[in-house]
């Protein structure tokens, strides 16, 4: 796990690369604190920052191939490299190290963009073909490992994040206007785009080759479901079997380090799963961590220490306020690089720096099971809209949202009529694409109202939702609507948000590489094969996977309601004194007044709903986001 | 009149922050336009029980009594002073 900087073009002067590319790769320090290396040659440059997990002796990047012809700058893990490397020297090859860096720069060296199919891993990489002056960047299949780029006078800059871009010369950061409507509609910019204008992402799972001054980008990869009707439908028996022994595996092929590997333990299902199948293979005890909230609306501490006593892990917990998020949630935007709604990402930032004092670099996590395995209220929300407004009039039905939102007590006291009304049952279409995310993305657009006239006039006639359809595949309509949900909760919100700015972000702030057993992609093919109603029964989210889980984990945990992990949002920040100073910045982005009235209902403590602490943490984290990054431009002849 | 005022300015400073373009016509609904959801409907009763002094019970938290300014105006007509006669 890593960080990758580089670039590709007749921009850099062979004089100036080793300078730029020093300071790239210093703006990343923090992904790779053991390790430097700087690789230039005519048109490519290519810079590297290790954490040395796998080789700690001999891992070093950029790696060169024997013949110079080949150089690679990896940011990632293969796990199935020790199957892989058998391969090869089956095949002939002769390794020089015991890294897995080695084996993907023989493999692509061999097999070309082929190799990409074969690779277990998670990964962004920079593989540049001297003989053919041509050079291959690629991202893992979920998105996991980030990939940025931007192009100035022909010539393609990239890096694990934006930082590293900000240093190339003509570089600027100046927010997108499109992409930031996005995120207060959608939650997550749509790959390519960034929040960063001109700066873009490599899109999970895929590649792009640049040749001759031109890039052609295309999927390597793609989440696929099967049509309605034909779905794997065998008996829930050995469905479980099969699921369990690939989980075994994914789990197992993520313990490979040669350091010591640590588990998240959130006290919901994934993560208490996890952990047996860890404990397992770890000969030791397993190093269990995990965050605790001083707020009983987010705190799972009752079922944290249910599991820990259960599997025997030594385990420690980090608690945090509301205040510790106030402080910290600068920080987390510098490393998230783009505007969040809540204030999640904060706590996990403090978890990974515990993490890494405690002398680990590796953690385990649930990640992914929900979006998997079909886990989150809001694919349960879709269903029950979708029962209600088969009978609008059943006086029964709309009750089940109450069911649904059992940990909200404010929807407790509300008439079913009334929550059908919002749910937006009788008026959401039940073709819409979008159906099941169009509630959340409503409720999420009000934040426009705090949008000043320049920032509307921009982007008059512009809508998110409409940008994200037309991204969707030709053979999405031919899905189950639960299939259809998760395409969109796994393309668009796991790696725009989920895997970045609550995952790889917030933990490689703290050089801490998490990995996530439920995002094997032969574990989420094999979940997206099988029957809706396996996954969700009823209103029982991830049945298959509470079916695994019961010899595994106390019925305490597989039978508890999924509480999704939550932070204090608005409230964290009521002790704040720099607050008001942050949002009344003149960014040109707000309407100044109705931002104060906002800060004022904040600081009254009357703000409980998701849609104005979303639009308050939104509004905050956009202005932080000024400050993080303000707009300059990064010369060649920058001061030493 | 001032029943329905009331309301408005409510609505305009605490849901809508001061934004005064939305049309917010006595029979707009604001379910449908977005303007109050699942949380917002109890700011929206707290505030009527407040300054009516009325005790809405959860079965009178329907889109018949409080999906439009217009509505919510005639729940506090019919209801007003409930309290003091109870």
């Amino acid at each position: 796990m890593c960080g990758v900087v580089g670039y590709f073009g007749p921009m850099i002067a062979p004089s100036e690369a080793e300078p730029l590319l020093r300071r790239m790769a210093l703006s990343v320090a923090h992904r790779g604190p053991d390790e430097m290396g700087l690789y230039s040659r005519g048109d490519i440059g290519l810079g590297h920052r290790r954490l040395s997990i796998v080789g700690l002796a001999d891992g070093q990047q950029p790696m060169l191939s024997e013949d110079g012809n080949f150089a690679l700058s990896f940011n990632g893990e293969i796990f199935n490299y020790v199957e892989l490397r058998a391969d090869l020297v089956a095949r002939g090859e002769r390794f020089r190290t015991a890294s897995d860096t080695e084996v993907l720069l023989r493999l692509l060296a061999r097999d070309g963009e082929a190799a990409l199919a074969r690779l277990n891993g998670d990964f962004a990489f920079a593989f540049y073909d001297a003989r053919r002056r041509r050079l291959t960047l690629a991202r893992d299949r979920m998105g996991v490992r980030p990939l940025f780029y931007t192009w100035r006078d022909g010539t393609i800059a990239f890096a694990s994040e934006v930082k590293g871009l900000l240093e190339f010369p003509g570089v600027a950061a100046q927010m997108d206007a499109e992409a930031l409507d996005q995120i207060f509609t959608l939650w997550a910019p749509i790959a390519p785009r960034t929040a960063f204008k001109d700066i873009f992402e490599l899109p999970p799972g895929h590649l792009m080759v640049v040749e001759d001054g031109q890039a052609s980008t295309r999927a390597w990869w793609s989440l696929d479901f099967p049509d309605a009707g034909a779905v794997d439908a065998r008996d829930d028996n050995i469905i479980a079997d099969e699921l369990l022994a690939l989980l075994d595996d994914a789990t197992r092929m993520r313990l490979r380090a040669d350091v010591p590997v640590g588990a998240y333990l959130s006290g919901g299902l994934d993560s208490s799963l996890i952990s047996p199948l860890a404990a397992k293979h770890v000969g030791d005890r397993l190093r269990t961590f995990s965050v605790t909230f001083d707020s009983a609306e987010h705190d799972e501490s009752a079922y944290q220490a249910a599991m820990v006593a259960a599997l025997g892990t030594e385990h420690t917990s980090v608690a945090t306020s509301g205040a510790d998020i106030a402080r910290l949630f600068p920080a987390t935007i510098r490393a998230v690089e783009r505007p969040i709604l809540r204030t999640a990402p904060a706590p996990l930032q403090r978890l990974s720096a515990h993490v890494r004092n405690a002398g680990y670099k590796v953690v385990l996590t649930g990640e992914g099971a929900d979006e998997v395995f079909a886990g989150y209220d809001i694919f349960r929300e879709a269903r029950v809209r979708r029962f209600v407004a088969r009978d609008p009039k059943s006086a029964f039905r709309a009750h089940l949202f109450r069911r649904l939102y059992h940990y909200l007590p404010g929807i407790q006291s509300q008439s079913a009529e009334y929550l059908g009304a919002v749910f937006g049952v009788g008026s959401d279409r039940l073709d819409d694409p979008l159906f099941s995310h169009r509630p959340r993305f409503r409720s999420t657009a009000q934040s426009k109202l705090f949008y000043s006239e320049e920032l509307r006039a921009r982007l008059a006639g512009y809508d998110a939702t409409e940008a994200l359809a037309a991204t969707l595949p030709g053979r999405f309509a031919r899905w189950h609507p639960l299939h259809q949900a998760q395409y969109l909760e796994t393309t668009l919100l796991l790696p725009g948000y989920i895997l970045s700015s609550q995952g790889d972000r917030v933990s490689m702030a703290n050089a801490v590489e998490g990995r996530f057993p439920f995002l094997d992609h032969r574990v989420v093919e094999f979940a997206a094969r099988l029957a809706p109603g396996i996954k969700l029964r009823g209103l029982d989210e991830k049945h298959i996977l509470k079916r695994v889980a019961r010899d595994l984990v106390p019925q305490a945990i597989t039978a508890r309601s999924k509480q999704p992990y939550r932070a204090p949002d608005a409230q964290s920040f009521r002790d704040a004194a720099w607050v008001d100073e942050a949002l009344a910045a003149p960014t040109g982005l707000f309407n100044p007044v109705a931002v104060q009235k906002l800060a004022r209902k904040a600081r009254s403590g009357s703000m409980t709903g998701f849609r104005d602490n979303a639009a308050f943490v939104g509004i905050l984290s956009t202005q932080l986001w000024h400050q993080a990054f303000p707009q300059r431009q990064s010369a060649l002849n920058f001061a030493a | 009149m001032i029943i329905q005022n009331d309301i408005r300015h409510f609505i305009i400073e605490n849901f809508l922050f001061g934004d005064t373009s939305h049309d917010l016509g006595d029979d707009v609904s604001l379910i449908e336009t977005d303007i109050v959801d699942s949380t917002g409907i109890l700011e929206l009763v707290g505030f009527v029980e407040k300054t009516w002094s009325i005790t809405v019970k959860d079965a009178d938290i329907v889109p018949a009594n409080f999906d439009s300014i217009g509505r919510i105006a005639a729940y506090v007509a019919n209801n007003a002073g409930q309290s003091a006669a109870a």
